[in-house]
């Protein structure tokens, strides 16, 4: 070790020059961005988990499924579409909630539990850039993940994706608001595990439930209609829901509940899903828990 | 507020966990440029004090100031005036020493120059490793480096060379040394007495929640706890008797025994001596008045 030298030093000169604006704090979050996305990208079980698991669902079912003829087909075996465009739509609905809610569920809970939100909270980081941070993370993981699945889809699944702008339209606003109430979620839930260690304990089992009743694995409309009602409170059915009036034919509506794809809905449900989420967020969100 | 000249003014801090007292009226000031120690078992209530005044825990009653504001109340201002090395932490470590510390940097106005703190604590070899291979003593610079790169007016160190081979902390009072000359005000909590008497200019000894002494090194537990001590063995008894004139006795008693004294050695009080003395006082201060309430 060599000793510092005392140059350009203002050290004992009262109060820090600079203020706490907007500005700072955007720019930090900027910087969190690209520190989160390679802190991200080096965790291979998270990558794995979180990032790729979609495309390799997608690839099991297409696979899986490819002997039992197309779904929705004549009598004669004409018309339909591929198991790999029935998953489609629900995987990527999954992509969208596991980079939200179990990448930031798990990812919080460990910060919280190892030391990294008490080293951040003695910093002058802005709770704020913190979270752009993370939210702008799951969003560039997130747009990459849904066009990996859709590249594997058209390309190693000969996948017909819509030309309509109108479809890649209703696909922007709910991949967009479908992530964005996914991130709040997840913030929401880091505050469940009483620590690090048991984060993935809590929070994947909630993911894959709600993956099963959400119509992601299973075709949502063999549910019981208990479980179907039940799995309607909850956002991810409308996530996959909306994925499925972008990427499935028309004529697949009249399978949904109520006969159409209920757009409406699937607004008016993750809207109030990201309200919530973000309230519990503001709530619950500590940099420690003070006095444990 | 007592005094402009303070970084730290803490008078009458007390805080219940529950029930439980961790700190029973603690007051103490630190100037401003001065590093102060604070000395004591564990349990003795060292980081519940350095945590109050990191702003990390709510104090039960009394008065905290650091840099002139309550720690409770600091803003994002006030910590970009502070620098806080923790004590030691799990984190994952998935960025390189170098990555990690640029990245902080951008957190304060008027960072240190990174290649200058990495040299500093001695990571220059590591600086292009991933935090997380590194070892346990040089996690724990990295954590240093944190802790100085926003060039903070008032460093807090909890238990700064826990795990440091003796090589290590020799280097690291060095680095020290070199805040200090910088103007750094320290606040310091150690286990080890020796590191105590190298950094802090003044210290206190907490044990139980309260400071059973304060003062310069050399002052700590009064002149009388330095007087030497002088041992020697009577028959199969050990004898000892403290003397401000250790040579006289020791000649009385070669007169006295006619000859050499068996087993004779005079001893000069180390800090550690007084310091094991002190706590062990307040500890047995403390047995009396459970007894006495009983």
């Amino acid at each position: 070790m060599t000793t510092l030298t005392t140059t350009n030093g203002t050290t004992g000169t009262g109060p820090a020059q600079h203020t706490d604006t907007l500005g700072r704090a955007i720019r930090l979050g900027i910087s969190r961005i690209g520190y989160e996305l390679k802190v991200y990208a080096r965790q291979g079980d998270s990558v794995f988990f979180t990032f790729l698991f979609p495309i390799l669902m997608l690839s099991i079912f297409a696979v899986a499924f490819s002997g039992m003829g197309n779904l929705g087909a004549a009598p004669d075996g004409t018309g339909g579409i591929s198991w790999a465009a029935y998953y489609l739509p629900g995987m990527i609905a999954a992509g969208m909630l596991l980079s939200g809610v179990q990448n930031l569920g798990v990812d919080i809970a460990t910060e919280k539990g190892d030391g990294t939100l008490k080293r951040l909270g003695g910093s002058p980081l802005p709770v704020i850039s913190y979270f752009i941070g993370k939210i702008g993370m799951v969003f560039l993981s997130a747009i990459v993940q849904a066009g990996l699945i859709l590249l594997v889809a058209r390309v190693g699944f000969n996948v017909e994706l819509p030309t309509d702008p109108n479809k890649w339209l209703l696909f922007a606003w709910v991949f967009l608001l479908g992530v964005i109430t996914s991130c709040v979620l997840g913030i929401a839930l880091s505050a469940l595990p009483r620590s690090g260690k048991s984060a993935t304990a809590v929070v994947i089992p909630i993911v894959l439930l709600l993956q099963f009743i959400s119509g992601v694995y299973l075709q949502f409309t063999m549910l019981p209609e208990w479980l179907q009602n039940f799995a309607s409170v909850f956002p991810l059915k409308w996530m996959a829901q909306g994925m499925r009036a972008v990427f499935l034919p028309e004529s697949f509506a009249t399978l949904e509940q109520g006969g159409t794809w209920n757009l409406p809905w699937v607004a008016i449900i993750m809207g109030v899903w990201f309200v919530v989420g973000l309230l519990l967020t503001r709530m619950t969100f500590r940099w420690i828990r003070k006095d444990t | 507020m007592t005094n402009s000249d303070s970084v730290v003014s803490v008078t009458d801090l007390r805080k219940n966990y529950g029930g439980v007292t961790g700190l029973d009226g603690v007051t103490f000031d630190i100037r401003r440029g001065e590093t102060f120690a604070l000395l004591g078992p564990n349990g003795a209530g060292k980081s519940t004090t350095i945590e109050i005044l990191e702003g990390y825990r709510d104090r039960t009653s009394g008065d905290a100031s650091v840099l002139g504001i309550d720690p409770q109340r600091g803003g994002i201002d006030w910590k970009a005036r502070i620098g806080i090395v923790l004590q030691s932490t799990g984190e994952s470590g998935n960025v390189t020493v170098q990555e990690q510390l640029t990245h902080f940097a951008g957190y304060y106005p008027n960072p240190r120059d990174i290649n200058e703190v990495i040299d500093a604590v001695g990571l220059r070899e590591k600086a292009k490793t991933r935090i997380g291979k590194l070892s346990g003593g040089q996690r724990r610079r990295v954590d240093v480096a944190l802790g100085i790169i926003g060039r903070p007016e008032l460093l807090f160190l909890d238990e700064p060379t826990t795990g440091f081979d003796p090589e290590a902390r020799r280097q690291f009072w060095t680095l020290i040394d070199g805040l200090k000359a910088d103007g750094t005000s320290i606040l310091l909590t150690t286990h080890y007495l020796d590191e105590a008497a190298h950094l802090a200019d003044r210290a206190a000894v907490i044990n139980g929640g309260r400071i059973v002494d304060m003062g310069t090194i050399s002052e700590i537990g009064g002149a009388e706890a330095r007087v030497p001590v002088v041992r020697w063995n009577d028959g199969s008894t050990k004898r000892e008797q403290r003397t401000h004139e250790p040579a006289a006795l020791v000649a009385h008693l070669r007169t006295d025994l006619g000859g050499e004294p068996d087993g004779l050695e005079v001893i000069r009080p180390s800090l550690e001596d007084i310091y094991l003395n002190l706590v062990g006082a307040s500890r047995a201060d403390a047995l009396t008045t459970e007894a006495a309430l009983a």
